[in-house]
């Protein structure tokens, strides 16, 4: 069923169409939460993610850091944050990497100095189109 | 007779935390922020009550796919900083307070609110950032705790009006406590931010700042909102900013703003914090 905020340009929040699509990508994201998952995950990737139900275009989007895709196979992105954790990184790269268009770190943190990403022109699908 | 003071809305941004918890406050980045925040933290440090409610959010660290209520109440002695993905924040365990907190749930659910009731939860930035942004690093938090966590991220989540309505239920709570304790209130969370897809970055000052002066001259007006309004204008993060509602809710019809601070950006994030006092 579609929802009025499907209208929202590059937004995937989590209801229940992500929940159902997403719960086995987003309980692997979960399990990093804990010191002996992320163990297992940094010494065997694909052996850990083989252990969850989860499908192969999403484990590949994991083992590839494909942050955006991830999004669009079901995963949230307070879940998400794990794996970006688990690297190290600030989330200021996954921010840029799903970012449109693409940004680096250095250029998504100065589009936030900037003052960020205006809201005009950024409400409604029919704007992005059109613009 | 329990009294409630005031109440203080907060973003909990993590970086915020990481920039106290690394001393990074100085920095270019930061300075400006802290500076700011300075007459924020000396008003906690001369109006300190017994016990603070925190509304706060979990992000998939206690609660997740598997189980999360639209309300859950806090009813441990302790709480313990949560591991995240990156290890706990290196900060106090939260002290609660039983007796405060179950006296909160039988009042509230008296007045028709369902509560989830939890004595295990460790607490993620949600929650332990506003204590960073408030008491900075003590060696013990100044304050007991009672934890209100709300379901902000995982649809459907409590309209703005039923989180206004919940504030206004503890702030019933409050009133008929015997004890003579003096209690705060904080909402956190927001305020304008999207932190996935394509449109992430956008942030709203228009939007916030309206809803900052809803709070204290009409904050029914912040009620009326929708969850796709806030979406759509705050961006998909932005939502949180219900919670304040809650905070809003518990306090009298009269309060009296005594101090607001907006700065765009923390993270990627327009950070937001405002005091009110109850008349």
């Amino acid at each position: 069923m579609e929802r009025d905020y499907d209208k929202i340009p590059g937004t995937y929040p989590l209801d229940s169409r992500t929940y159902r699509k997403g719960y086995h990508v987003n309980m692997f994201l979960m399990s990093l939460n804990k010191a002996a998952c992320r163990d297992k995950f940094s010494k065997n990737e694909r052996a850990y993610l083989d252990t969850f139900k989860m499908t192969e275009e999403q484990k590949l989007a994991v083992i590839e850091r494909r942050y955006l895709d991830l999004l669009k196979l079901g995963a949230n992105v307070y879940y998400a944050f794990k794996l970006v954790s688990f690297d190290r990184q600030p989330p200021q790269v996954m921010y840029g990497q799903m970012a449109e268009p693409r940004l680096t770190f250095n250029e998504f943190q100065q589009m936030m100095i900037e003052g960020g990403r205006p809201i005009s022109g950024n409400r409604s699908v029919e704007e992005w189109n059109n613009g | 007779m329990a009294k409630l003071t005031a109440g203080m809305g907060t973003s909990h941004v993590p970086g915020l935390g990481a920039a106290i918890d690394n001393g990074k406050t100085h920095e270019a980045y930061w300075k400006s922020l802290f500076e700011g925040l300075e007459p924020l933290r000396n008003w906690h440090k001369a109006n300190t009550p017994d016990v603070n409610i925190i509304v706060y959010n979990d992000h998939a660290t206690e609660f997740s796919l598997d189980s999360y209520s639209t309300f859950t109440v806090g009813v441990g002695e302790s709480f313990r900083p949560a591991d995240e993905g990156w290890g706990p924040r290196q900060v106090p365990e939260m002290q609660g307070h039983p007796e405060f907190a179950w006296h909160l749930i039988e009042s509230v659910m008296a007045d028709e609110f369902d509560l989830a009731v939890n004595a295990s939860m460790d607490l993620d930035h949600g929650f332990t950032v506003p204590l960073s942004v408030a008491y900075g690093q003590p060696s013990e938090w100044p304050t007991a705790v009672v934890p209100v966590c709300v379901n902000v991220i995982q649809h459907p989540l409590p309209t703005a009006l039923r989180c206004y309505k919940l504030g206004q239920a503890i702030g019933t709570a409050i009133e008929s406590y015997p004890d003579d304790i003096t209690v705060g209130i904080w909402g956190t969370g927001g305020l304008s931010h999207q932190l996935g897809g394509e449109r992430v970055g956008v942030v709203n000052p228009e939007f916030d700042q309206l809803f900052l002066d809803n709070l204290t001259k009409d904050p029914l007006a912040n009620t009326r909102l929708s969850h796709t309004d806030f979406m759509r204008e705050a961006g998909c993060e932005g939502v949180e900013m219900i919670m304040w509602n809650v905070m809003r809710g518990a306090l009298g019809d009269n309060v009296e703003e005594i101090f607001r601070l907006y700065h765009i950006p923390v993270s990627a994030t327009a950070f937001g914090a405002i005091i009110l006092e109850n008349k």
